[in-house]
Formats: C-alpha cells, structure tokens, sequence
C-alpha cells in the first residue's frame, strides 16, 4: 500500500467525510470534510486534495490535501455526513445538530438551519435543563436523522423547523450509530450490543425488531449497511469484533470475526465494491478487508441491485444457488472457502484512528494524533 | 524578573492583600486566586471574587502542534522522546548509540524550526534552538579540540543570517565593488571565516580597481593559506598550530610593513585576521552579538582551543562586547552556563527564562541518556529529569485536548510516573462517553483498575440521575461492579413495584450473560422470565420458576410478598399448577415471611391499616395455598392410584 500522505493540522479529527459526487459523474473524489473534537474551539473544515499543479515551498507533495475552508463548531463533532453536495450535517456533543453550507463562489461554510436542543437528558422546558450528546447523524435527502446519549431518535426534514418525528426513550442505553435500512427503515446500535430496527410508518414506540449477540453484551459503536444488499449489515464493538448480520434471517449474526484490540470506530462497505470492508479503531490501526475471491465472473455480478426476500428463501433451485454466490462472502459459512485478505493501511501505530471514508479510489481517514492521511490510489 | 521571551506580568485587578483576605491555590497547571471583595457596608451581598491565572500557553501548543509534513508523526517531539527511552534500553555499541543520540538531538531541534516556520513569536523559537543547538555540540557531540572550533563556527553561521541578504544584494548589483556595503559584506565574511568567499568578493574589487589588484592578490593569498583543520584533514593539532604559528607570524610581518596601509578596509581585515580585539571590537555591528565576537576570536588567535579553555574567553567576550554599557540579559547567562560546561545551571537557567517545560525537560531527558558517554562528571541525577517530565506532562494534562501525550510522558518516568498518571486521568472532564471509553482504555492498558471502577462509577451514577438505566447496566458490566449492578436492579425492581409494570424491557429482556455479575440482576433478568412465561401461559415453568427464585434465596427478602402475591393467580387456576411439594415450599415461604415480621410498637393508624392489608393478604395467601394443597395431593393420589 503505497502513496498514503499524512498532514498535520493541530487539531484531533474525530470524523472526515468524502464529499459525494454527482450521480452519474466520472470524476474521482476531490474534496472531504473533517470535524474536529476535544479542542477549546473545535472546527467543521472542508479540503481540496485537486492537482494544483505545483509542489509547495517543502517539496510537498502533489496529493497533499489544502485547506478550502472552516466554521467554529460548538462541542465536539460527534458525527458529520453530507446532506448533498452543499450541505453538511454535523452532530455535537452539546446535543445540537446544525447543518452548515458550503459557498464555493467565496470559499466559505455558514450555518444554515439548526436544531440546538435535539438530544437532552431533561428538556428545555425543565429547569435542571441538562443536554445529551448527540452520536449519530444519518441523512437520505429530505430527510436527516439522529440519535444520541439519552437514547431519542429524532426525524428531521431539511427546512422544518420542529422534528417530523420522535421517539423518546427509544433505548434505554445510548444510541452509539444509526444507518438507513430501506428508506421508512432505519437501525440503530447501542452500548448494550443490541441493534434495533425501527419503521418509521408505524405509529408505536417499540423497535419492530431487536438482534444481539448471545455472548456478553459488548456495546457496538459502528453500524454499515452493504450498497447493495440492504439486508446486510456490518457492526464494529468495543472489543474490536466486527460482525455481520442478515437481518432477515433470526436475531444472531452470520459472522464474527476478530478484528481490533480497542474499540472499532467506524465500519465501512465500499460503496462501488463492496467486496471491500474498511475499519478503524482505537488501537491505532486502519484495516482494509477484502472479500473478493479471484474468480473472475465474479465482478459482472458485483452490480446486481439488492434482491427482494423471496430470492433468500430456503429454496434449492439452481437459481438460488446463483444468488448466493452473490450475497457475497460476507454471509458465507464456510470460512475455508471464501479468505479474506486483511491488510493494514497506516504506516505505523499512531493514537487511535477515529473516522475513515472512502468514495472510488481515495481513502481518508482522521486521528487523534492530529493527523489527516490521504490515499487515492486504494487498490493499485 | 524579566522572562526570555518578554512576556509582560499581569497585574490581578483588586487583590490588595492589606484590604482583603486572599487566598490561593495551586492546581494543575493554573493557580486560582481568591479574594474577598472591599467590605462596603453599603453592599448587601459580597461574595469573592475567584481569578483563575493560566499560563498563556500559545507558544507552547505551537511547538506542540507543528504543522509539517515534513515532520510526519512528530507531534511534540514524541516519538524522538519514546525512541529515546528505548533506544537505551538497548546494548548497542558505543558509534550506534552516539549517533542516535545526535540524530534524536538534531530531531528535535528541527521541530523547533519547523514551528518557527509557522508561528509568530520567532525570537524566543530562535533562541531555543540556538541554545540546543551549542547544547549538542558541547555536551552530545562532546567535539575535542580542534573540531570543536569548526562546529562552533557552523553554529554561528547558522544563526546570523543576514550574510546571505547582503550577499545577494551587493552581487545583484551592477558593480559589486562599488556597493555601499561591499566592503560590510567582505568583513563579515572574514568575521564568519568564510575566507574562500571573501576571497573572491577581493578578485571582483581587484578588477574593478587595478590599483589595488597587487595587494588584494596578496591578501588573497593570505585568506587562502590560512592553515584550518578541514574534516578529512590527518594532521595532528600539534602540526597544524605550529603551521598557524607560521602563518600568524605572515600576517603580522606585513602589518609591521604596513603593506596595506593604502587600503583601510585592508588593513582592518588583516588586523582581523590577527586576531586583534581592539579591531575586531570595531565590528560590534556586523558581529551582532558577543558569542558571533568569542568564535571570530578564537578562530583567529586560537583555533585549537580546548573545550575546557571556551569558559575564559567566553566571559572575556561577554565583558568586553557588552564593554559595561549594557548587562547580560538571560539568554546571555545560559550561553555562559554552557561553555562553563555547568549543565545544571543551564537547565535552571533555561527553566527560569522559558515559559514553558518542552524545551527543559526534553533537553534534560536527551543529556541523561548521554552520561554514559560522559568523561566528565556531568551527573546532575535522574531525579532532574524526571520532575521536569513530571512539570511537562502535568502541563499536558492541564491542556483540553493534550492528554493524550502527557500519558506516555509518564509512562516513561519510572518514580513518580504511574502515580501521577492515576491522580491526572481520573480528573479529566467527561463530557461525552465516547472520550470516557478513551480515558478508560488508557487506564486497561495499564491495569489501572482502581481508576477504572472510579470512573465507571462516577459515569452510571450519572446515567442513574438521567434515567438511562441501560447505559448504567453498560458501565457496571465494564467496570464489573456488582454493588452498581445491582444498584441498577434495584431501581428497576422499585419502578415496577410503583408501576405494576417494567420499564425498559429492551434491556431487562436481553441481558444475557450479564445477569450474573450480580445476584440482584440475576433476579430480575429471571424474574422477568416468569412474567413472560406467565405471558405465553406457560403456567408450569412459570410456577416452578417463581418457587425457585424463593428457595434459592436470588429473590430478596422485601420481594417476597409480591412474589407471593404473583402467585395468587397460578393457585386460582382451573387446572392444579403447584405440586403438593411445591405447595408445602410456599407455605413454608409464607411462614418464613410472616414469622420474621417486627414487634409492633406504637404505631399510627396508617401502620395500622398496611398491617390490615397485609394481614388480608396472607390469609388470602393461606387460604389459597391450603386449596391448592387439597387438590394436589388428591390429584397425584388419584393419579397414583390409576
């Protein structure tokens, strides 16, 4: 793994974010975000990695990413997304989630809509009014939701002012991450080691469906759902383990595998090849999974949209067979047959890595040690 | 006193000790300051004013966070400090172990540099690295005589650097020779030693001005055959000051012919050359400085000068330089302390005059791992070092987001450390779980487990006054804190008495292995069960269960009447739930129950109505029990019978 460049920026990242591009468009991935955390003033900054063209007064090098902007952010970023290609949400430690947007005319970031009381422990109408932090923020164009430490999931719509919906006491733990399912579905995770999985159509407060692990109730801190398959799901705990899951089929995962030393920050499935599994984690460590066997058929069904459940029955026909080749070795149950090749993608151990992304061939991920490290050459 | 860096004292407003009580106190790294405020009787309430007095720590974060990508994972000099620790850990021969050391040195002081590019206040920045830089030159590279004049001339061309602008500028002209400051820029070259250059700025000056081409020729040759010891060089010192005896004797023959009395500028350079101070006093601009004026010295009347020698000439310098017009500022005393070879006396020194600890206790820590090579007593203890780590990582601690680093600080301080780092990571701030989950897997790692049930605890407490029962179950299981979990048990246990019903069934639900870190949590997590089975009316394992929960003594003793009481409507059941064994276990519970009740003393008539109901209960309870008991035993007879 070579030409991973690291930059210095005098600031702990706790989240970085690839902007994503326009459907359809054949350009590499040129500019992220970074959220910062634990600092005095903590800052939302977007960055360029574009060829300038040029090298800087050190002989940088011609990847190195610049700075393009940045905003004063209250708390700490506990998560960031892009909304759209202007819009970034981010999620604070102070309960408050705001979205800002990006002017590329003037370079500069402003806030443009924000929710300061989203997450609280006892409410702004009390007078021992105490905030939560809010952890996770997902977004599915209108629609933004999150979660947080008093364990409330709120439903947001870009331009409302008041929450579309919430469900109070969701959790009775804290909400560590939250990912959409299908579109009224989404799934969280929580410090007890339980997914839950919630209908937004349906009026209760109860999750329609709960899965953990039948082992000690280690907390999960990350949750990735397959581009493809939405009935996939990869989770990451504090003991490092990362798991997959088929939701449809009972409450246990399908795998587990052992993964890290420390907690697993971030899970992510590569959005255009999701052979390719990347994780992140407190010991240090930046890990890239590699599911894809050498079989070459294999990559014209890597496009094959996400099939409804009829194909996951327990049929023995021919066809299923076919497709379960293609719910990918993710699932598979015979370990011996499908090898995952794990490779480490950071040159040495550093403080904990905290967020990675990863968007075409460009990698970038943020650490504690107050270091940015860019790749865009993932696969060669 | 006055402070390297020139940093003005701040006055805190209204403290007039004579007028107010003040007190004060020391914390990490700031120093709160409290005083009463004037008693005005006019005022009706006075309360004291609280000062919080932080050290300014811009400077000091800015060596710490370097932007450079030069410098990659160098974040304070860290790595170079851990390398360190390691590296004399480790038997290496005494070459390998040299040049690490230097090459650890020569790291840290390009993080100096490397800051410099980037922040502002320059001038301290510059001062340390010119200060680390003779440090290494002295006491690393420990130079002998003879090289050691070639190294001190490096350091000084390395910090006077407006050699360079002026060059560029006398050459950018058209008619170098013509410049104004030609003839500036030609001493300071002779002043640096830099004799090859100066040469050639005279060839420039002979062609422009063939009048004078025959002595500049002549002093040429001068500059040219100055005997210096070169790096490759194999002569011995004896021979080479004997050739430089030779050549001194040159320069002063034609001095006494006054060969270049036509050219002042000449005659000066070659009084330089001699060495000769009232001359090279007249340079006190271009040299700038006392120390530039003590190696241009050396250089030209003792260029094999010993180390131990450097202290007379240096305080010479300093009082002939400074000429009683001006006294020696800090920076000048630390210079001293360092060519009098008193490591101690820098280190204070530089601590007094420097606002902030990187620079002492990393200069400190990298000269404690020479003193293997010392051959000189340079001893000043390992307990130096380790209380400036100490000052310096606390200072880290003090700071928001640097704690991080302070950690492996301490790691690294075999006295003091572990136990500075227990009382510093317990005080960090917790404002979201997932810094406490950092903090906590520093403390794991270090098999600090008292620190970890302490902070555990202080965050499911928290989590108990917000009601987040699941993220309190979460942290005793972390902490594995039985007496918390079933803290937590027992506030389930009391919303479901008040209640009738549970709350949080996701959690109570799906414990798992958890229920048994604490036999109260085992009760509720089976307890529950009982209810579920009742649910699914799964009457037999419900009722074998709840009997167990009793007899097994999971359920506590406060619990038992409405466990009893649960079991009314197993017992009015149609069909006969409870054996008779089982019915003889719950009689015997009952009466275990109501025999242990308290004496009534006095007692008021709510007492007096409780006590109604629970006398109602129970024989409801008996009454229910001897039915069932009726029927199980002519069931199973009857059953026996057939």
């Amino acid at each position: 793994m070579e030409e991973i460049y690291a930059k210095f920026v005098s600031q702990k990242i706790s989240k970085t974010r690839w902007r994503p591009l326009p459907p359809g468009s054949l350009q590499t991935a040129e500019t992220f975000a970074t959220g910062s955390w634990d600092n005095e003033e903590n800052y939302i900054s977007l960055w360029s990695i574009g060829d300038f063209g040029n090298l800087d007064s050190d002989g940088g090098f011609e990847g190195d990413h610049q700075l393009l902007c940045d905003i004063r952010h209250h708390g700490d970023v506990m998560d960031l997304q892009f909304f759209d290609q202007e819009r970034i949400v981010a999620a604070s430690s102070t309960g408050c989630v705001t979205v800002f947007l990006h002017h590329p005319n003037n370079q500069t970031l402003s806030v443009n809509q924000q929710w300061t009381t989203a997450h609280y422990h006892t409410g702004p109408g009390s007078p021992s009014y105490s905030s939560a932090p809010c952890t996770g923020v997902v977004c599915n164009n209108p629609e933004i939701v999150t979660v947080g430490e008093d364990g409330r999931i709120n439903l947001f719509r870009a331009d409302h002012k008041e929450a579309v919906r919430t469900i109070d006491n969701a959790d009775s733990s804290t909400l560590h991450a939250v990912t959409f399912l299908r579109t009224p579905e989404i799934l969280t995770v929580n410090s007890i080691g339980q997914l839950k999985i919630w209908d937004f159509r349906q009026q209760g407060n109860e999750p329609s469906q709960i899965l953990s692990l039948t082992g000690d109730r280690v907390p999960l801190h990350c949750v990735d759902r397959h581009p493809n398959q939405q009935h996939v799901v990869a989770t990451g705990g504090q003991d490092g383990m990362l798991s997959i899951w088929d939701v449809r089929q009972g409450t246990m995962p399908v795998s587990l595998l052992k993964a890290h030393e420390a907690e697993m920050w971030e899970v992510h499935f590569h959005p255009s090849n999701p052979e390719h599994l990347f994780t992140c984690s407190e010991d240090g460590s930046l890990w890239h999974w590699d599911a894809s066997t050498d079989v070459p058929e294999k990559s014209s069904l890597f496009h094959q949209g996400g099939r409804s459940s009829t194909f996951l029955s327990h049929s023995i026909s021919n066809q299923a067979n076919v497709h379960q080749s293609v719910i990918s070795s993710w699932l598979s149950t015979d370990p011996a047959k499908d090898r995952i090749e794990i490779t480490s993608l950071l040159p040495s151990r550093s403080l904990s890595v905290n967020s990675l992304d990863v968007l075409g061939p460009c990698l970038v991920c943020g650490t504690d040690a107050e270091a940015i490290y860019v790749t865009r050459h993932l696969f060669s | 006193g006055k402070e390297l860096d020139g940093e003005p004292t701040v006055t805190v407003r209204a403290v007039n000790s004579r007028k107010n009580q003040m007190c004060f106190d020391w914390g990490p790294g700031r120093l709160l300051v409290s005083n009463e405020p004037p008693s005005n009787k006019k005022e009706m309430c006075s309360c004291p004013f609280i000062y919080i007095i932080r050290k300014d720590v811009d400077v000091y974060s800015q060596i710490l966070r370097t932007n450079s990508s030069m410098n990659p994972m160098n974040l304070s000099g860290v790595p170079s400090f851990v390398a360190l620790q390691d590296v004399s850990g480790l038997i290496l021969c005494v070459i390998s172990f040299f040049c690490r050391l230097v090459r650890v040195s020569k790291n840290y002081r390009s993080v100096i540099r490397a800051c410099m590019e980037e922040c502002t206040s320059v001038s301290i920045l510059s001062a340390m690295e010119l200060i680390w830089n003779l440090c290494e030159i002295l006491f690393i590279e420990v130079a002998p005589a003879g090289p050691l004049l070639l190294h001190l001339l490096d350091w000084v061309r390395l910090h006077v650097c407006e050699v360079d602008s002026l060059s560029a500028d006398v050459l950018g002209s058209e008619n170098p020779s013509k410049h104004d400051s030609f003839w500036n820029l030609v001493t300071i070259l002779v002043l640096q030693g830099r004799l090859d250059e100066a040469r050639q700025m005279l060839s420039k000056e002979a062609d422009a001005s063939p009048a004078s081409a025959g002595i500049c020729r002549i002093m040429g040759d001068l500059m040219r055959t100055m005997p210096i010891l070169s790096p490759g060089n194999t002569q011995t010192l004896t021979e080479l000051e004997l050739k430089w005896q030779h050549w001194h004797e040159e320069c002063e023959r034609y001095l006494q012919d006054s060969t270049f009395a036509t050219s002042p500028h000449l005659e000066s350079l070659l009084k330089i050359m001699l060495g000769d101070e009232a001359a090279l006093l007249e340079q006190k601009e271009l040299l700038s400085n006392w120390y530039h004026f003590l190696v241009t010295r050396l250089l030209y009347s003792n260029p094999t000068v010993k180390p131990i020698d450097l202290h007379y000439y240096a305080q010479s310098s300093l009082d002939l330089f400074l000429g009683g017009e001006s006294s020696p500022e800090p920076l000048d005393n630390i210079l001293l302390a360092a060519f009098e070879f008193d490591i101690h006396q820098v280190i204070k020194e530089c601590s007094i005059a420097l606002s902030n600890w990187w620079f002492v206790a990393h200069l400190t820590d990298l000269l404690d791992h020479c003193k293997l090579l010392q051959s000189h007593n340079l001893y000043f203890g390992s307990n130096m070092r380790e209380f400036l780590l100490l000052e310096y990582a606390s200072g880290l601690f003090a700071h928001p987001s640097l704690w991080q680093l302070g950690v492996d600080y301490f790691d690294y301080c075999p006295e003091l450390g572990r136990v500075s780092l227990e009382l510093h990571i317990e005080r960090i701030p917790l404002n979201t779980e997932q810094k406490a989950l950092k903090v906590l897997r520093v403390c794991e790692q270090r098999q600090m487990t008292e620190q970890v049930r302490s902070i555990c605890k202080i965050l499911a407490m928290k989590a108990v006054r917000n009601n987040r029962l699941g993220s309190a179950l979460s942290w005793s299981i972390r902490a594995k804190d039985a007496a918390f979990a079933t803290l937590v048990s027992d506030r389930f246990l009391r919303d479901y008495c008040e209640r009738g019903c549970f709350s949080d069934l996701d959690l109570i639900d799906n414990l798992g292995p958890a229920m048994m870190l604490s036999d109260r949590l085992t009760f509720l997590g089976k307890y529950r069960e009982f209810h579920r089975m009742y649910g699914e009316k799964r009457f037999a394992d419900a009722a074998s269960l709840l009997l167990s929960l009793m007899t097994s003594r999971i359920a506590p003793r406060s619990f038992w009447m409405t466990l009893l009481t649960d079991a009314l409507p197993l017992l009015e059941q149609k069909q006969v739930i409870f054996s008779a064994e089982q019915t003889y276990e719950l009689m015997r519970c009952l009466e275990d129950l109501t025999s242990r009740r308290p004496v009534h003393g006095e007692s008021d008539t709510e007492q007096l109505q409780d006590d109604d109901i629970e006398t109602t209960k129970v024989e409801m309870l008996r009454l229910s029990l001897a039915r069932n008991l009726a029927r199980a035993i002519i069931r199973e007879g009857s059953l026996e019978g057939s």
